[in-house]
């Protein structure tokens, strides 16, 4: 039996979903578009498997956004591959029915079998609202239960009823009316629903307090930003100070493996293979792994909470001047720390397009990975001098970093907002504020095991590929016998940085930069060791500060600030790429992404180089 | 509420420009007059799925920073948070 979940957003799908199928979930993309698909299953008391999708929120089956599109077509049974839902559980916030009840009578008219799930129905109680429920089902003309998704045994209600549906099947299908509705008929379903409230539902008189109470500090012009900061600030210390610990441990533990592997087998290809490709690739990644968790775990607090939309509503105007979503807001401060946690939480951008610009800019926040390479340079070429007495250059150098990275991405946006996506509605702001509800620890945790659990399937076939790609390419051909010279020198990697120098030339990178770049694709800090290989540095990562006086020595000034230049963009990170690849279900806008950031880094670069050269520092 | 806001001679106004407070009743739908960029079927049409319907009874509870916008409204018993630009279509008294 197959049942779909419709319902307006915030009106508690998501939980009531997880309430029902637990872990048992399949998190993909619809072909073709970049709208979520959740799918999982469960056994009704009588035994029967159940196979259950939750569309995407929508107001109505007008189908303005391509996620709303996808809601409206698996109602009506348009879409190729997908089942024919034998149900329809339309889900209501119990405290909140207006806007349900209209889509209720608009489902209504698709013909589909339909039920209508109370959900939070305790919640409303407390508050004082009181639905004649045996009335609100003769007026719908569907039948309704209620439900309370967060406790246990909330759903008994709705699963004996599911049972006793699927027991009258075959339902005689009705005929499809629903055609999309013009003005006049959305306000008149309005307004019946308005009439079957009136007549069903008694609303207490006053509003939910505590929500009112705190959206008066919270949304508060001053109060409200200073929390809003606050918030932020805690969450970037838990991503950069509480991951690290884990971080070091996942990252001893792939070096531990890789020096397990190093000392039993015979040294070789298939050592190589394994340590320097399969371990430490597939390792790089993985120790993101506790970021990704910490940044989802505040995340899903504070969409489950409510505070997400506030948080739209207080950014809006600031990110609304560079065409960006209000709900922009933290996938992209996220990607400070990493770009890979951040185009993840785009999920919560609900327009496409918003979501699409979000994920093309991420990239251009400075994350950490862009650090190890930053103060390497820096600490080589840039003197630490006072300025003014108190700004020290070092550390203006890297603001000016942190900055242009700010600045490019808003520029970018900018210009995506007026030349590209043209063809798409912009989505103006309006957003529904939920009432203020307590997160629960299971539905977050099924949420974080969710994207855990993506991210780990991603890391272990398209990001790994990649690094085994790279591993070959630094690998082969082996230097012949008797050879000085580093094993990388006489690599693809090497002739591909050799040929590719004449292009870098005009930008002031060597070939051994080029080299070194390519490794550097597996992860942004990588080209910190690989510039220590090609100079021939024992060592590794550890050797920096050597590496930082070789380089000195080697690299005019301008070749320096060529570099930084090039890796305020730095568009050679593949675990970004594959994941925009991912993310967006498409090759194109990996490939848009990987063109525009190459070439804002080497027009940067080349004016870096040029302008540095002209004031006498080549 | 005192007697003169129940007044039916109130004069009409834009909810768009409503400050912080305001509370009124909804008297029509003008989307063509609000220069958003969406078309005036749409903007209607958005508006209506989100409650803004005639007779619907609403109060500005909070303004955004910048601009004193977006503004939220409350429209019966449900939040909504809108452009003033936007809301300059819903007409109120």
């Amino acid at each position: 039996m197959h049942l779909a979940l419709v319902g307006t957003p915030n009106s508690g799908k998501t939980s009531l979903f997880n309430a029902l199928t637990g872990s048992r979930q399949k998190v993909a993309n619809y072909p073709g578009v970049t709208v979520e698909r959740k799918q999982g299953s469960f056994v009704t008391p009588l035994g029967r498997q159940v196979s259950l999708v939750d569309l995407p929120g929508t107001y109505s089956l007008r189908g303005r956004s391509p996620d709303e599109e996808i809601t409206r077509d698996v109602v009506l049974g348009r879409t190729p591959g997908e089942a024919v839902p034998d149900l329809v559980l339309c889900v209501a916030d119990s405290t909140n029915l207006r806007l349900t009840i209209r889509l209720v009578l608009e489902l209504k008219s698709t013909g589909r079998p339909l039920m209508l799930v109370l959900n939070m129905f305790d919640i409303a109680t407390r508050r004082g609202v009181t639905v004649d429920v045996p009335r609100l089902s003769e007026a719908l003309g569907v039948p309704v239960v209620t439900s309370i998704a967060v406790r246990k045994g909330g759903t008994a209600d709705l699963l004996r009823r599911t049972d006793e549906i699927s027991a009258q099947a075959p339902v005689p299908l009705r005929q499809n009316l629903w055609q999309p509705l013009t003005v006049a008929g959305l306000r008149a379903t309005q307004r019946e629903a308005d009439r079957i409230i009136a007549a069903t539902i008694s609303l207490p008189t006053r509003p939910d307090t505590w929500t009112a109470r705190i959206d008066a500090v919270v949304l508060h012009p001053v109060a409200g930003l200073v929390i809003l900061a606050l918030i932020l600030f805690v969450m970037f210390q838990a991503v950069f100070a509480w991951a690290q610990p884990l971080m070091d441990l996942l990252s001893a533990g792939f070096t531990a493996l890789g020096q397990l592997v190093h000392d039993t087998l015979p040294a070789g290809l298939l050592q190589s293979f394994l340590q320097n490709g399969v371990i430490s690739g597939v390792g790089s990644v993985i120790v993101f792994l506790p970021q990704i968790i910490i940044i989802f775990l505040f995340i899903l607090l504070l969409e489950d909470f409510g505070y997400m939309a506030r948080a739209a509503f207080l950014m809006d105007r600031i990110m609304g001047g560079a065409g960006l979503h209000g709900r922009a807001f933290i996938p992209l401060l996220s990607s400070f720390a990493c770009a890979i946690p951040g185009i993840m939480a785009t999920r919560v951008i609900d327009n496409r397009r918003d979501r699409l610009t979000t994920i093309l800019i991420a990239p251009l926040m400075t994350c950490s990975a862009r650090i190890p390479v930053y103060t390497l340079i820096i600490s080589a070429f840039i003197p630490a001098r006072q300025i003014g007495g108190w700004v020290n250059l070092q550390g203006l150098v890297m603001f000016g970093l942190y900055a242009a990275g700010i600045a490019s991405a808003l520029g970018v946006s900018f210009v995506i907002k007026f030349f590209m996506l043209r063809d798409y509605a912009p989505a103006p702001f309006m957003l529904e504020l939920p009432d203020y509800k307590m997160p629960r620890a299971g539905s977050i945790a099924i949420g974080i095991y969710t994207r855990a659990k993506m991210f780990l399937q991603r890391a272990g076939t398209t990001i790994f590929s990649m690094m085994v790609l790279i591993w070959f390419l630094a690998s082969f051909p082996l230097p012949p016998s008797g050879a000085t010279d580093p094993a990388i020198n006489y690599s693809f990697a090497a002739m591909i940085g050799k040929a590719l120098a004449p292009l870098l030339m005009p930008i002031g990178f060597n070939w051994q930069i080029a080299v070194a770049l390519i490794p550097g694709m597996a992860a942004r800090e990588v080209a910190v060791a690989a510039l220590g290989t090609v100079y021939a540095i024992e060592g590794g990562k550890e050797a920096a500060e050597q590496i930082g006086q070789v380089l000195a020595t080697k690299w005019s000034l301008a070749t320096a600030l060529s570099l930084l230049a090039w890796y305020i963009f730095a568009p050679q990170c593949a675990s970004t790429l594959a994941v925009i690849r991912r993310e967006t279900g498409s090759w194109k806008w990996m490939a848009v992404t990987f063109a525009y950031m190459l070439a804002l880094a080497y027009a940067a670069s080349l004016a870096t180089y040029n302008i540095a050269c002209a004031l006498g520092a080549g | 509420m005192t007697s003169t806001e129940r007044n039916d001679a109130r004069p009409q106004m834009p909810l768009g420009l409503a400050r912080r407070g305001y509370s009124g009743v909804i008297h029509r739908i003008a989307a063509s007059d609000a220069g958003s960029a969406l078309s005036a079927v749409e903007l209607e049409s958005r508006l209506i799925e989100l409650g803004f319907v005639e007779g619907a009874r609403v109060e500005v509870l909070h303004e955004g920073v910048i601009g004193r916008d977006p503004i939220a409204v409350r429209v019966e018993n449900v939040t909504i948070a809108v452009r003033r630009r936007e809301a300059m279509a819903i007409i109120v008294a």
